[in-house]
């Protein structure tokens, strides 16, 4: 079988990886970002997070997306990046 | 000629073949011009021997023919400064006298014979001289297996497929699919999702080649990549739902039956090349370029078998409406897809209705089922109606608009049984509707296609995905050459 060439059918790109900072010791005293992603009741879950986290002495500010089909606006990304030390990133459904 | 052609020597240059009864009648002739102390550069394509009677150069890798365009042999090329300034091809008396302003060239001769095909447009050669010599700007990575390797389990190795075999992209095939447009291969279609990565004219084509395309269908497949990738059609979201949902894609325009595409029996189904490959070419393009795969932002529950191909095209000679495409704002006569996030297709069976009144009353109760029948307006759907439904219709004079009309006016229901606890189902609408009084779809949100086999009393519903701004909008764009 005599050997064969392709051309490459996929972005040829590499993913950024990017350092996590590191694990806080506490979270007293940081603003945590919970973005609710608009779907359904997904408030209700962060309702009582947002509770705990304050209960252990963080700041929190809510964020949500304008609907959960889309990626986050790049607006919305920075605000959160710029408004808030810790972020907790999770996705449900 | 193109920029990187071999230089020619001013004068006279001829192409010719040994196998070429025309190039054979004229090589004495070729001597005759090159004693008469004309300057002239005799190539020959085939023969390296040929023509014995006169000193010549081996065309072995058909570059002079390629880079000169040469289509028949044989070819007399005028050369001055080394530009072209005049050719003839085959055997005419007159304009080889004319060429070579020898007044008496070949007066034994017949007046004129036709010559025959260069080798540098034998069907054979053409893909790999075109990769060889041609300027193409394919920029994308060279991938080298090894003679150990069965190339297609290579290709399905590095999860380039979607679980069927592929065509292998080589340069040739890839450069033949580019054949298909007019577009420069690095073009930019769109930011393909979800990686939001500059999908160029050239990555399509390596698609299009492992999906099974002709360079025919890659104007489609440009067109409907066009319509996906945008923030109307919402790809990203279409890959990341968990509800069962693709590209469907129909075609309209002229362009249909120029390329083959079925409008006929099963036309949802296997068996046509055009249909299959343009919607798989979609999905592998999204898969590989845009990097949506199963598993990782796809996140569908069930997925449908769709979304490996879920291509078709209207019927628009024998329909009794007017194009979709037409509907949608394209202009009669044009090639146009529409995408469509929806699942598989489900019949309606009416074989007893024999008015179209009766018909549409069958359609309402199953199009009611779309997602729930106690969801509305959330959905859009696609109505494809057959030859023998679409009968019905015609009689009456029925109109695309009409149709619709009346769909959705027998349609309404009561809030009263849609909302959420009606009927012991915890599914459906919202408390605060109750009082209200709902179609099933929103205005534009049913789009009626006609497609299908001449015999069968059945129509086929596709149904949508979450529609408007927080999902999807059917999206039609005007096919480009």
């Amino acid at each position: 079988m005599a050997s064969i060439s392709i051309l490459d059918p996929t972005n040829e790109s590499k993913p950024a990886t990017r350092e996590l900072i590191e694990r806080p010791a506490s979270i007293e005293g940081h603003t945590i970002g919970l973005l609710d992603i608009s779907k359904p009741r997904g408030n209700v879950f962060l309702d009582r997070i947002e509770q705990k986290l304050q209960e252990r002495g963080a700041k929190v500010l809510r964020f949500s997306k304008p609907t959960f089909t889309k990626p986050a606006p790049v607006d919305l990304r920075h605000e959160i990046s710029t408004q808030c030390t810790l972020v907790i990133e999770a996705l449900a459904d | 000629m193109e920029h990187n052609a071999p230089q020619l020597p001013d004068g006279l240059v001829a192409i010719v073949k040994r196998e070429c009864a025309t190039c054979q009648l004229v090589e004495p002739l070729l001597a005759e011009i090159s004693h008469a102390g004309k300057s002239l550069a005799v190539y020959t394509q085939d023969d390296p021997l040929f023509p014995e009677s006169v000193s010549h150069i081996h065309d072995a890798d058909l570059a002079v023919s390629w880079h000169y365009d040469i289509e028949t042999v044989p070819t007399i090329l005028k050369i001055e400064n080394g530009v072209e300034v005049d050719r003839t091809f085959g055997w005419s008396k007159n304009q080889w006298r004319a060429i070579t302003g020898m007044n008496s060239l070949g007066e034994a001769l017949p007046d004129m014979r036709p010559g025959c095909g260069s080798m540098s447009v034998d069907p054979d050669l053409v893909d790999s001289l075109r990769a060889k010599f041609s300027d193409s700007p394919v920029i994308s990575r060279t991938v080298e297996f090894s003679s150990a390797e069965d190339e297609f389990e290579a290709i399905y190795a590095r999860g380039w497929t979607d679980g069927l075999p592929v065509i292998p992209p080589t340069r040739e095939r890839v450069l033949k699919m580019l054949t298909g447009t007019s577009r420069h291969p690095q073009d930019i279609v769109a930011l393909c999702p979800p990686d939001l990565v500059e999908l160029t004219v050239e990555k399509i084509a390596i698609n299009a080649v492992m999906a099974g395309c002709l360079p025919e269908y890659l104007p489609w497949v440009i067109t409907a990549l066009e319509a996906v990738c945008n923030d109307e059609f919402n790809m990203h979201g279409v890959l990341a739902t968990t509800m069962p949902v693709g590209p469907v894609i129909v075609c309209n325009g002229p362009g249909t039956r120029a390329i083959g595409m079925n409008t006929g029996i099963n036309v949802f189904g296997q068996g046509n090349r055009a249909n299959n490959t343009i919607g798989r070419a979609v999905q592998l393009t999204i898969r590989n370029v845009g990097g949506g795969r199963p598993g990782e932002v796809d996140r569908a529950t069930h997925g449908n078998p769709g979304k490996i191909s879920f291509c078709f095209a209207e019927d628009e000679e024998r329909s009794p409406f007017t194009p979709l495409s037409v509907e949608r704002g394209i202009s009669e006569g044009k090639d146009a897809v529409t995408v469509f996030a929806g699942e598989g297709p489900r019949c309606i069976v009416d074989q007893l209705a024999r008015s179209a009144d009766e018909l549409v009353n069958s359609y309402v109760m199953c199009l009611q089922a779309v997602h729930h029948p106690k969801l509305v307006l959330g959905f859009d759907a696609i109505l494809t109606i057959s030859p023998d439904h679409g009968r019905l219709f015609q009689q009456e004079n029925w109109t695309r608009e009409k149709l619709v009309e009346e769909i959705t006016a027998k349609s309404m229901k009561a809030g009263v049984d849609l909302v959420r606890g009606a009927h012991g189902i915890a599914e459906g609408i919202p408390p605060h509707l109750e009082s209200a009084t709902l179609p099933k779809f929103r205005p534009g949100g049913l789009l009626v296609t006609f497609a299908g086999g001449g015999a069968g009393l059945f129509s086929s519903v596709i149904a949508g995905w979450a529609n408007g701004s927080i999902g999807s909008n059917p999206v039609t764009r005007m096919v480009q050459p």
